[in-house]
């Protein structure tokens, strides 16, 4: 199904920014912004929900280190008992020590990829993924600024032009 | 300008009176003879049942305390003279243990002041008071441990073992070591560091003052020299001071990341205490401008030098475990074996409690959740020094008690009364640093 959307194209963040707020403030809903680079502070000023990626993170890295402390307990006690620094005690616990370099590692290993490609799952990006950005300048030096306009045009670009927009359109956009 | 409140000068009075108090029982009741220090480990033995001569036994060997002397008939006496300068030491490394705590936390600060001036840091300067009065107290508690040192070069105490020209006369690892180890160059570079960081302190002090009635950054930019300039002479001293005072405790004894590890620990006692007395003074209404970013950012401070403190722990730790060389691990075997609470609950205080409780980054911003888990943290690098002095000094007689609890009111005390004068001296919020706009704006 097409739905009609209007556009507003920005050359500035800080004009953006206050557009942004401006925009919210009459009540309409912004369905999204493309942005270049990272805008600071334009989540909060889109009222976008916090973000629950951090604890994704501690929990993979919970993984990380239960993997590691299973996975060593297995190689190096199990499968083939070694002889850990002139201690052959062949026990988990006093061997403990010599693992936590690999418990360390594999902890931040899990939580830093499993945390990327939740990431990129969640932003709706896989490979062969078909580009989503209405307007290739977005990847370059301008800021846009999408609404879903219901039966409100003129109002919208009114309100648009007013904050500085550099360009305001309406198009179709398939979903 | 802030003013001293009067509940917490009478409060920082209370603590230094019954400090000295606990002290002087500690210093009275230390045993004079031989025959009083066994009456004492006897009463104290029926508690604890028998291994604990054997442990005491092990212990003189360890640590080279008249180790040549322990064969034959020769034996039982030379425990006994050991046992004793044990007890005798117990009140002087209570001292000791407290009043470089405290020394630490402002040399600590005054790492992390040089470090924020160094890097022209834009968010901290309405911090910068905060750090200069508390790296007010370098000057009375540098004196405090150079009194203390100068002392046991004068034999009141038989903390430092290479002092003793007895024992070095039969010990070939300290004869070999003497031309660094001896109490004259000791004291000598104890008062080249001590000089060096006063005198660095007092005049990037006078400089920022002077930056807020001058015309001109000149002051400003003068202070970023001579921090940068502090901190390649602190690097080096604060090493070498970590070697001298605390680590030639233990003379048969060397780890080489020895001097950052003492770094992480001052490092985060100093940042930890900077946030409590901001979060402090906050609630007494002064420093309006400082906001909860800025907490929020000394709590992440805490947390990641914690996690730094824990990392280079285990470093100096693994290694010995792995390679069990026997005059390495005797280090961590005195500690396993006569300090389990101590030594774990340390690890627990200062790497498990800080990583789980300052994760979440709403909690940092919570400004009594920085106080309660910021007490716990400096508990925590209280028992850092203390597993690093006592098990040379006092071995298996270490228990917290008066003189301990003393030490810590007495400096505490000290220290709580010392710093909040010096913020009484200038107005708390810098006029004219050149970053004070940016760092009144800060926010994350």
């Amino acid at each position: 199904m097409a739905s009609k959307v209007i556009q507003a194209l920005y050359n500035d963040d800080d004009v953006l920014m206050h557009a942004v707020k401006k925009v919210r403030a009459e009540h309409h809903h912004i369905e999204e912004v493309y942005t270049p680079f990272p805008v600071h502070g334009l989540d909060k000023a889109m009222g976008l929900a916090d973000t629950r990626i951090a604890i994704t993170s501690f929990l993979y890295g919970c993984l990380g280190l239960t993997v590691a402390i299973v996975m060593m307990n297995y190689i190096m006690i199990e499968d083939w008992p070694q002889d850990i620094g002139g201690k052959p005690s062949f026990s988990y616990l006093e061997n403990m020590p010599a693992f936590v370099p690999i418990m360390f590692e594999l902890t931040v290993f899990f939580a830093a990829h499993l945390m990327v490609i939740t990431f990129y799952l969640r932003s709706k990006m896989w490979p062969f993924k078909k580009a989503e950005n209405p307007d290739k300048r977005t990847t370059d030096d301008h800021f846009l600024m999408e609404l879903g306009v219901h039966d409100n045009e003129n109002e919208l670009a009114d309100l648009l032009w007013e904050t500085g927009a550099v360009e305001v359109k309406v198009t179709e956009k398939e979903s | 300008m802030y003013t001293f409140s009067n509940k917490l000068r009478i409060g920082s009075f209370i603590a230094m009176g019954l400090g000295v108090i606990f002290l002087a029982i500690g210093f009275l009741s230390a045993p004079s003879t031989v025959e009083e220090a066994k009456a004492m480990v006897a009463v104290h033995d029926d508690g604890h049942g028998g291994g604990h001569a054997e442990a005491a036994e092990n212990h003189g060997e360890e640590q080279g305390h008249g180790a040549e002397a322990a064969h034959g008939e020769e034996h039982d006496s030379s425990h006994d003279t050991h046992l004793l300068h044990q007890l005798q030491n117990r009140p002087w490394s209570a001292l000791y243990v407290a009043a470089f705590f405290f020394f630490m936390i402002a040399l600590g600060v005054l790492a992390f002041y040089a470090i924020q001036r160094a890097a022209q840091a834009g968010w901290s300067p309405l911090l910068f008071r905060v750090m200069e009065g508390i790296t007010a107290y370098l000057v009375p508690g540098g004196i405090i441990v150079f009194v203390i040192l100068l002392l046991s070069t004068l034999h009141m105490n038989h903390m430092f073992v290479w002092m003793d020209a007895e024992t070095v006369a039969h010990d070939e690892l300290l004869q070999g070591k003497a031309g660094y180890l001896n109490p004259t160059f000791f004291l000598i570079r104890a008062a080249i560091f001590l000089g060096g960081w006063i005198f660095y302190r007092q005049y990037s002090r006078k400089l920022s003052l002077a930056q807020d009635e001058s015309d001109d950054n000149t002051n400003f930019v003068k202070n970023f020299r001579w921090s940068a300039a502090f901190l390649v002479f602190y690097l080096i001293s604060e090493s070498m001071m970590s070697w001298d005072w605390i680590m030639s405790l233990d003379p048969h004894w060397f780890s080489t990341l020895f001097g950052w590890y003492v770094f992480a620990s001052m490092f985060v006692s100093g940042i930890t205490v900077i946030a409590m007395v901001t979060v402090y003074l906050k609630s007494k209404g002064y420093l309006e401008q400082v906001n909860d970013s800025h907490v929020h950012d000394l709590a992440k401070f805490m947390f990641g030098i914690s996690i730094f403190w824990t990392y280079l722990w285990f470093s100096q730790f693994m290694l010995i475990w792995y390679a069990d060389i026997p005059e390495e691990v005797t280090y961590y075997i005195a500690r396993f074996q006569d300090y389990k609470l101590p030594f774990f609950g340390m690890l627990v205080m200062n790497f498990v409690f800080p990583l789980l409780v300052l994760m979440n980054s709403d909690y940092k911003r919570v400004n009594w959740f920085v106080i309660m888990t910021g007490i716990v943290v400096l508990f925590g690098h209280y028992l850092d020094i203390f597993n690093m002095v006592m098990p040379a000094t006092v071995g298996d007689q270490w228990f917290i008690g008066l003189p301990e609890i003393g030490g810590i009111l007495f400096f505490g005390g000290l220290f709580v009364f010392w710093v909040f004068t010096a913020l009484t001296k200038a107005p708390l919020q810098p006029k004219r640093n050149p970053f004070i706009e940016e760092s009144r704006h800060f926010h994350y």
